[in-house]
């Protein structure tokens, strides 16, 4: 379970959390929507303490993560895979090398590895790709390395920062695909920011949208699709102020 | 005005005080030995093949410029094969050493500040994080034992340099013998200006390695902030050895 209590962030002057408050059961897809710069990413920071609020925490299997220390916060991020919005890949590293990196981290066998490598690449459809660097490939191509180096951990959690955002709608929605399977046949906890509300409704077991620092609405998606907030609705609907 | 001179203190002690957590994060990161001894040899490797040429090229030219100085300032007073004396003191005490630290601080320096820059602001920094990595463990620590270990080899072969160059320079243009330029050479010799100055050069890779993983990692702002980093690295580490260089001259010597 993750739980945003009372969660505030500022940099500087410009607030961006201000009582952010959200509770993700086990096994459910949450997914978080909002405007640009609100804070989405922030938010998801937080969950594997590579931000520190200032005041509130972000409660991940009973454990504050902001109290935790190193060690803890190592503990923590093996069961935790994140995806960045930016795919954040290794530039030094091979495309296998960036999915194999963090399964190093776990007492697993080389072959285990190679395996797992394999079967992440060819289920974000790279297979071909394991000896190419990540500046010889389209960014739709790093965003899927992002999402392989993720879920080959296997974690019980998995982080997504805006998954689909930049692939094509067949691809997008594959990977919409690979989100569903990844809760219904490992059971994965799962949190996912993204703009791109079909994909939002496929994955999403309920939907919170971010506004002015806090939830405005955290609802199933059905309840979400008929909502009579205006702030919400006018967001769903695309309508301009 | 006041404010201003407040702020800067107030900055610069704070500066110290995460300058402090940084080093004292290393020594509880060196007990991850898995992680940082995968990486060293690669490491070392690219710090050898990167400064080798420089350190090298820039003692074959200080090695010739000594013996013609030398040679110069002894006007016939002096015996000549002090000439080798003077090419061998000053290469291994002083300027082989310093020199090539001070070379080695653009290189080497500058190149892991752009790398380690490059990594923060495109958030991979934090992707190792998540992987549950310890940026001290993978990628400060082995660059900063490397530079430690590498800089003696490139120095002591920088004086090598220096000296042949030196020698062959007395055989040419001074008509001194291989035999007297040897004998100037050991006339003064000391064990210590051999361990010295790889001491040295020891303390200043491990200078500018640390210099430049905690600039880098600081980085912040794009491309700009990248390239101040680099910058300030250069900067840093160029006035470090030389504060370095006059400690140890004042300690040891
Ligand atoms: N490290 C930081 N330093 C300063 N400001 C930051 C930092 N990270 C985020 N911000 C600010 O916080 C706000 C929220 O950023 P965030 O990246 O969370 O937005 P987002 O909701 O993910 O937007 P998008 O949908 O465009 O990705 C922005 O105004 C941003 O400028
Ligand atoms: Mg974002």
């Amino acid at each position: 379970m993750i739980e945003f209590r009372d969660l505030h962030k500022a940099f500087g002057p410009k607030v961006v959390l201000a009582g952010l408050t959200l509770t993700v059961q086990d096994r459910e897809t949450m997914v978080i929507i909002g405007y640009s710069g609100t804070g989405k990413s922030v938010a998801l920071k937080h969950i594997v303490g590579l931000l520190h609020p200032d005041a509130g925490d972000v409660i991940v299997d009973a454990q504050a993560v902001s109290t935790l220390d190193r060690a803890g916060l190592t503990a923590l991020r093996r069961d935790i895979g994140y995806v960045f919005q930016s795919a954040a890949l290794f530039d030094s590293l091979s495309v296998a090398e960036n999915v194999a990196l963090g399964l190093r981290r776990r007492a697993l066998e080389e072959d285990e590895i190679a395996e797992r490598v394999r079967e992440a690449l060819a289920l974000v459809d790279l297979t071909g790709t394991e000896e190419r660097y990540p500046a010889e490939l389209s960014g739709g191509m790093r965003k899927r390395v992002g999402i392989a180096r993720a879920i080959a951990l296997r974690p019980r959690y998995l982080l997504y920062d805006e998954p689909t955002t930049g692939l094509d709608p067949v691809t997008s929605a594959v990977m919409d695909r690979l989100m569903v399977r990844a809760r219904e046949h490992l059971g994965v906890t799962g949190v996912v920011v993204t703009h791109d509300l079909r994909s939002a409704y496929t994955v999403g077991d309920r939907i919170a949208m971010l506004f002015e620092g806090r939830i405005r609405q955290v609802a199933t998606v059905q309840e979400i699709q008929e909502t009579e907030d205006p702030v919400v609705r006018q967001f769903i609907e695309g309508r301009p102020a | 005005m006041i404010a201003s001179i407040g702020r800067r203190a107030v900055e610069a002690v704070s500066a110290a005080g995460r300058w402090g957590f940084f080093v004292a994060d290393l020594g509880r990161a060196a007990a991850d030995v898995g992680t940082w001894s995968r990486l060293l040899v690669g490491q070392m490797r690219r710090i050898g093949v990167d400064s080798l040429p420089v350190a090298v090229f820039i003692a074959a030219f200080t090695g010739v410029v000594l013996a013609l100085q030398a040679s110069y300032t002894f006007t016939g007073a002096v015996p000549l094969y002090f000439v080798g004396t003077l090419v061998g003191k000053t290469m291994m005490l002083e300027l082989g050493p310093v020199l090539t630290g001070l070379a080695l601080a653009g290189r080497v320096g500058a190149t892991m500040a752009a790398e380690l820059g490059t990594m923060k602001v495109t958030e991979q920094v934090d992707a190792l994080e998540t992987l549950a990595y310890d940026p001290q463990s993978y990628l400060v620590l082995p660059r900063v034992l490397a530079a430690t270990l590498m800089f003696p080899v490139i120095v002591a072969l920088a004086i090598l340099t220096g000296i042949c160059t030196g020698w062959l320079t007395s055989l040419e243009l001074l008509h001194l013998s291989t035999a007297e330029f040897v004998k100037g050479l050991k006339l003064f010799y000391l064990f210590k200006d051999t361990w010295y100055g790889l001491f040295k050069s020891a303390t200043f890779g491990c200078t500018i390695a640390l210099v430049g993983c905690w600039i880098g990692l600081g980085t912040y702002g794009g491309a700009e902030g990248v390239g101040r980093s680099t910058m300030r690295t250069v900067v840093y580490s160029a006035v470090l050895i030389l504060m370095l260089d006059a400690f140890w001259a004042v300690v040891l010597l």
